[in-house]
């Protein structure tokens, strides 16, 4: 009876507002688009018994037209991209803070966490400072003799926006891992006679794959359904599937699409999710 | 009447067996200890006796009254975890007068009980102390007067040395004793190690796969151990194996062994025989307790040697050899032999 | 190598942070000019109306939001950590984990879709329904910060030794004194950090808060997020230094709350 007092009011909540609106996109994506408000027709209509009104045009939009497979794609690669960024400036700072002295660690961790609560848009103003036209970088540029180069809406300012939005997830499982790490592995190794840097190759870095591998995942989910940054820093051109989607809806009206481009993304995103959370238990 | 008396007690997770109809009792005043290898049973007994585990079988009577369906919480046991289980975030006080203050006492005799509790154990001073800032063997000695402080008849303790260094050990045992004579409790012990069993018990129970092996006095189980299993737990044993001649002289490879009290020809026995009763003899060994063999290995234990001699059938025995007496080289021959009454039959 | 290694990150992290707070004290409007020290962009935020009005819903929101979020986080957390397996809690901690990977869009777009069609049944029902804006904006928020709180909560009692819960039932404690003297008080930290993190969670949302709400809720990162589109920053920068501040602040105080623990006055 207690339990489920306690039960309840969580598992109807999450029923409700994570289990329920799921289902409605796997609906609205089979509906047709219409005038009128909301802006499609249910698939489901009542006529003395149930009547399937439904249409897979959505879906045959997506599959389609090459502008979405593109999108799909590109959002795939700047978030591989990202995400190997993000792993290879992490590592080096993770064995940094890991490898400070103890006093040291726990501040270090802080300097790196800190930025979140400078607020995810004015970090991203700051690039825009930085970056756009008669900005900081092009000041620097010009004192040298270079530009004025464009550099505010590139794949440059994307990438740049992106790894430094992400960095700190990567940072933080690599460090934890990297702290818990048995010291007398490594130093049997070198016993054994293994220089400092075949020690690092031949254990450290072996033993961090699960942790490295939660890192990248931990970049990569988020990355690929990006609508902000792209949005704020990247090129017009750089359509990626998070920014395509906000464009049917709020541009477009276009819901049943919209939903299906959900729904395809959750279809790709499964993959990942499932391996970065049996990655997750392992740990 | 006792004032603990477990009746056919069973408990089996999933698949194992944990306790397999236990009976034991526990005098008024007596210290018992429970000893047993990791997965004998002996911290399940504690733990259906406190009442976090319910038993599949079997009855726990304390002073008569069954405590069938008594919550932990109504339960008049103490208990005291290996762990120490103390309460990070309260003081050494607020830890101590936990218990007093679930029965609704008066502050002022709250106050006085906690204040004399720790003087008992000569922790006045460190009242206001967290936990995480007293040494081990001050936490130790918090969770024992936390355990105590509400006066039970009756304390389990779980392993209540393990976690303390091996020099505070011993100390901390006598006191361990001394202040249960002084308060006159039963307590039960949980406990892997011997000789912390034979130094402080009043009786030791031997487990052995949720069962009794042997329950009596140190002395007794140590001189007179009844299994196999309690033979070697308790001092390490040789046990001989063989059958008994017509001449009434037990066969066990190499060695012939007249026992004390006889044995009836064509009997299959076992014998215990402890290393520190075998004697080196000067010459042959004689025809009957008595072996020749061949030293092994030599193990300096401090207080003499402990000696593996190979028998000729490839067996060894384990003698225990006295101090201040230079030890023979490995390889040379030995001849041995013991009294009769050294030898001890088992039952199983 | 390993320092420069983390110089270099940190460098990375920080420069355009310190830059941004640097010219939020500068006069002019130009980013690379030095215009003088001056706290005009302070003053011009203080000023804005629109903004303190989105301010001041935003921080409404993000209470309430991390509050709802901790009451059903915390009973979420201790189902997945204490009621053993069940039916069901597989579905629990799939759902429960569900707002954590779900992109933002995805996470948007299925809440504003529920509410649309919770408006359309009430107002079939009842003739009129409530519009979408803070409520909505409330609901999603409090769902995303719920999955922060459990996951949190959960670890926490996972990695509790369960003698201590033990020792007090020992000591006569009933079950919902043990929870209320031991329990709560040992998780109070976890559902203290996932209030907070429910709470700048909410407080930084632009994308979920967009889909679901409606003309009458625009939240300060809404605000924000229409200012950075047009390339304004000298009110954003005094914003983000703001926030710099007071998070500093916080930090500050709370390090020197757990060094003072650590060091036993109380």
């Amino acid at each position: 009876m207690r339990r489920l007092l306690i039960l309840l009011p969580p598992l109807a909540w999450l029923l409700l507002l994570v289990a329920a609106p799921l289902l409605i996109i796997g609906l609205i994506a089979f509906a047709e688009a219409g005038p009128g408000v909301p802006p499609f027709i249910p698939p489901f209509g009542w006529a003395g018994g149930p009547v399937w009104r439904g249409s897979t045009e959505s879906i045959g939009t997506l599959l389609g037209e090459t502008y979405y497979l593109e999108a799909f794609l590109r959002s795939l690669l700047t978030a591989f991209v990202t995400a190997a960024l993000c792993l290879l400036l992490a590592y080096p700072m993770a064995l940094g803070i890991a490898g400070a002295r103890p006093s040291w660690r726990l501040p270090l961790l802080l300097l790196v966490l800190l930025p979140f609560w400078a607020g995810f848009l004015p970090r991203l103003g700051a690039w825009i400072g930085l970056l756009r036209d008669g900005g900081w970088a092009n000041g620097v540029l010009g004192l040298a003799g270079i530009g004025p180069l464009r550099l505010l809406y590139s794949n440059l300012a994307l990438y740049l926006g992106m790894v430094h939005a992400y960095l700190p997830f990567a940072v933080l499982p690599l460090a934890t891992a990297l702290l818990r790490r048995d010291r007398s592995l490594e130093e049997a190794a070198a016993d054994l006679g293994a220089t400092p840097f075949t020690v690092f190759r031949s254990v450290t870095l072996p033993l961090s794959l699960p942790a490295a591998a939660s890192a990248f995942l931990l970049v990569f989910i988020p990355a690929a359904g990006e609508f902000v940054i792209p949005e704020l820093l990247g090129p017009p051109e750089a359509q990626l599937v998070g920014r395509v989607l906000w464009g049917e809806f709020f541009q477009n009206r276009d819901w049943p699409l919209a939903a299906a481009l959900a729904l395809a993304m959750l279809v790709l995103l499964l993959p990942p999710i499932l391996l970065f959370q049996r990655l997750g238990r392992r740990g | 009447m006792a004032l603990l008396a477990v009746e056919g007690l069973s408990k089996r997770f999933g698949a194992a067996l944990a306790l397999d109809g236990l009976d034991l009792e526990l005098r008024p005043g007596e210290f018992l200890a429970l000893l047993g290898g990791s997965g004998s049973g002996k911290s399940t007994l504690l733990r259906l006796v406190a009442g976090f585990e319910t038993p599949d079988a079997g009855r726990i009577l304390l002073e008569g009254r069954d405590l069938a369906g008594l919550p932990p919480h109504a339960r008049p046991v103490g208990m005291m975890f290996q762990s120490y289980a103390l309460f990070p975030h309260l003081s050494v006080f607020d830890n101590v007068a936990y218990g007093l203050r679930r029965e609704r006492m008066a502050a002022a005799e709250i106050g006085q009980r906690v204040r004399e509790a720790l003087a008992m154990v000569g922790l006045e001073a460190m009242a206001g102390r967290k936990p995480h800032q007293l040494s081990g063997g001050q936490r130790q000695r918090v969770a024992l007067v936390r355990s105590l402080v509400k006066r039970p008849r009756l304390l389990l303790l779980d392993e209540p040395l393990a976690a303390l260094d091996a020099g505070l050990r011993e100390r901390t045992g006598l006191e361990l004793r001394a202040l249960q004579r002084r308060i006159g409790a039963g307590f039960v012990m949980v406990t892997h190690d011997q000789a912390e069993a034979l130094a402080l018990a009043d009786r030791i129970a031997v487990l052995e796969a949720g069962r009794l092996a042997q329950c009596g006095p140190p002395a007794e189980l140590y001189e007179r151990p009844a299994t196999r299993f309690v033979a070697r737990f308790l001092g390490a044993a040789n046990v001989l194996e063989g059958k008994v001649g017509a001449d009434g002289v037990m066969v066990a490879g190499p060695c012939r062994l007249a026992l004390p009290h006889g044995a009836a020809p064509g009997e299959t026995l076992a014998v215990a025989l402890r290393p520190e009763r075998i004697r080196l003899l000067e010459g042959a060994p004689p025809g009957a307790n008595g072996v020749a063999g061949v030293l092994r290995d030599l193990a300096y234990r401090g207080d003499g040697w402990m000696a593996l001699v190979a028998l000729p059938d490839g067996t060894e025995l384990r003698v225990a050899l006295p101090a201040g007496v230079a030890p023979p080289e490995p390889g040379s021959h030995l001849a041995l032999g013991w009294p009769a009454e050294a030898l001890v039959a088992l039952r199983a | 190598m390993r320092r420069i290694g983390l110089a270099l990150g940190l460098g990375f992290l920080w420069a355009p942070i310190l830059l941004m707070v640097l010219y939020a004290f500068s006069a002019d409007r130009i980013p690379f000019q030095w215009g003088g020290f001056s706290l005009r962009w302070f003053a011009a935020l203080a000023a804005n109306e629109r903004m303190r009005e989105a301010a001041l819903l935003s921080l409404r929101i993000a209470a309430g939001a991390a509050t709802l979020a901790t009451l059903l986080g915390g009973l979420a957390g201790w189902a997945l950590a204490r009621f053993g397996p069940f039916r069901g809690r597989t579905l629990l901690g799939a759902l429960a984990s569900a707002p954590l990977v779900l992109p933002e869009v995805v996470t948007g777009l299925s809440l504003l879709l529920l509410f649309v069609l919770a408006q359309g049944a009430v107002e079939a029902w009842l003739g009129w329904a409530p519009g979408r804006g803070a409520a909505t904006i409330l609901l999603a928020h409090a769902t995303i910060g719920l999955a922060y709180v459990a996951v949190v909560v959960q670890a926490r009692l996972a990695a509790l030794d369960p003698s201590l819960e033990e020792a007090a039932a020992d000591l006569g404690a009933e079950p919902f004194t043990i929870f209320r003297t031991v329990t709560l008080p040992l998780i109070a930290p976890s559902l203290a950090a996932g209030w907070l993190l429910a709470f700048t969670l909410s407080l930084d949302d632009v994308v979920v808060a967009s889909f679901v709400s409606g003309p009458a809720g625009t939240t300060l990162p809404m605000l924000v997020f229409s200012a950075l589109k047009v390339g304004l920053t000298p009110e954003v920068n005094a914003l983000a230094a703001l926030f710099l501040a007071l998070a500093a602040l916080f930090v500050g105080a709370a390090g020197l709350f757990l060094a003072r623990r650590a060091n036993g006055a109380g």
